[in-house]
């Protein structure tokens, strides 16, 4: 059953529907700029071009972090996934188990800095620095913003061990959803502001910054393991919506009419993250350190005070 | 057809490589990218290094400083790879035919797969010539 979960759910279907959101993001943004845009196959096709290409090892890089560090972050993708779908469909969390999406939905930037520094070059390793500032800046809003959905349910259910379970935080919203709330609000535009940094998107795509520092952490990766990289972006494309729908829609709904207001849901995430990528320019690391040092933090901290009052 | 080389044909991701040209064919290839011809249509993107590239492609005459570091790259592209040479000079040299800086044409240095004529080419003369790669490799 483990088996079925990590490789059908974790995997399959979320690599699936990573692909559909990359589509959904290059397709938004080619109608933003009147452009036509690629077929919705093309992020699939790239994939399997990229798997029959050549692996080539630069010299002086550390071979074996090399090869490694694109797999390390795609495994945790795929857990943090797993804990997901199985807190959504089958009821089979565990106690905590929010604690550990927080840890492992890091992996991915941790595995992006491996692999720049892995890499023997010093654009790659000046993008891993600037992710590396990038992980500290927008850790501290986004673990506020997530704890308020925490606060909101153990207002309600009166027991921690619901409130920091997935499941508790799903079953909570069956009434209303957190994104109904002021804190709730709050926090909603917090975490797309961090999911907009932890994806590396446009204005806080500082790490790979196409146009200075080629790709950033990846400049060296071709291949397969490339190949892996784009797989692990365009599934966290997915995941993190996936996640603010559990933390403040209640979820993906497969009932009735529901399904088209998850779907909705869904896409409309993708789009917001896409717009804003698209009608913003790349700010320098330290603005963007600022930025979430300063106001996203206040609005945070303020979101969980309200939260902490029942708003 | 393999699979590989069709993925290949499907998304070929292009290295834009300027061996000291006057930069009209670099402007005129950045005008594909606009969205009145918008070859992203095609899964064709510009990418920065080239690394991640399937396409290398060339403008300029190759002068000596530059034919080095044409080769360096030549060897660091991951195989399977085609080169398309953009322009005249990459062709006949074009007017620096006679320069004792250009002694060679594209094709003595790296093997080419397709021509661009032009001076510069215009943005639908560089997409017709990308069909005809497509078909030559495809063996369409």
């Amino acid at each position: 059953m483990t088996f079925i979960y990590l490789v059908i759910f974790g995997f399959l279907a979320t690599a699936v529907l990573g692909l559909v959101a990359s589509w959904i993001d290059r397709k938004v943004t080619a109608r933003v700029q009147y452009r036509v845009g690629p077929p919705f196959l093309q992020p699939l096709i790239d994939l399997v071009k990229l798997l029959g290409k050549e692996t080539l090892i630069p010299e002086g890089a550390s071979k074996t972090t090399f090869l490694l560090a694109p797999v390390i972050g795609i495994s945790g993708v795929i857990v943090v996934s797993t804990i997901f779908w199985v807190n959504q469909f089958f009821g089979a969390g565990f106690d905590g188990d929010w604690i550990v999406c927080i840890y492992l939905l890091t992996i991915p930037s941790l595995s992006l800095i491996l692999a720049g520094f892995a890499s023997a070059n010093p654009l790659a390793s000046l993008g891993a620095s600037r992710e590396m500032k990038l992980v500290l800046a927008y850790e501290l809003p986004f673990i506020l913003a997530v704890l308020v959905p925490v606060i909101q349910t153990h207002i309600q259910s009166d027991s921690w061990s619901a409130s920091i379970r997935l499941g508790g935080i799903l079953a909570a919203q069956q009434t209303g959803i957190f994104a109904g709330s002021i804190s709730g609000i709050l926090a909603l535009i917090v975490v797309i502001m961090c999911v907009q940094a932890k994806l590396a998107l446009v204005p806080f795509d500082i790490p790979e910054a196409e146009t200075e520092i080629v790709e950033g952490p990846i400049v060296e990766y071709s291949g397969p393991s490339l190949a892996i990289f784009k797989l692990m972006k365009n599934m966290l494309l997915f995941v993190l919506p996936f996640f603010m729908m559990i933390l403040f829609f209640g979820g993906i709904r497969l009932d009735g009419i529901n399904i088209l207001w998850s779907i909705l849901e869904y896409v409309g995430i993708v789009a917001i993250i896409c717009v804003i990528r698209n009608t913003n320019p790349r700010v320098r690391i330290d603005q963007a350190v600022r930025f979430f040092w300063g106001p996203m933090t206040v609005i945070a901290a303020l979101a969980v005070i309200l939260a902490m009052n029942g708003l | 057809m393999s699979l590989k080389l069709k993925a290949l044909l499907k998304s070929p991701w292009v290295f834009h490589l300027s061996t000291g040209s006057c930069n009209n064919c670099d402007i005129e290839t950045l005008d594909c990218l606009t969205p009145r011809f918008d070859i992203e249509r095609f899964g064709m993107l510009l990418v920065g290094s080239i690394k991640h590239a399937d396409v290398l492609l060339v403008s300029g005459s190759c002068n000596r400083m530059s034919v080095e570091r044409l080769k360096i790259l030549w060897e660091q592209v991951p195989r399977p790879c085609l080169v398309i040479g953009i322009g005249t000079c990459t062709g006949s040299r074009g007017l620096f035919r006679d320069s004792y800086n250009c002694p060679v044409p594209l094709d003595a240095i790296i093997p080419v797969d397709v021509y661009i004529p032009g001076c510069p080419p215009k943005p639908e003369a560089i997409i017709a010539g990308v069909v005809k790669l497509i078909q030559k490799v495809g063996g369409a």
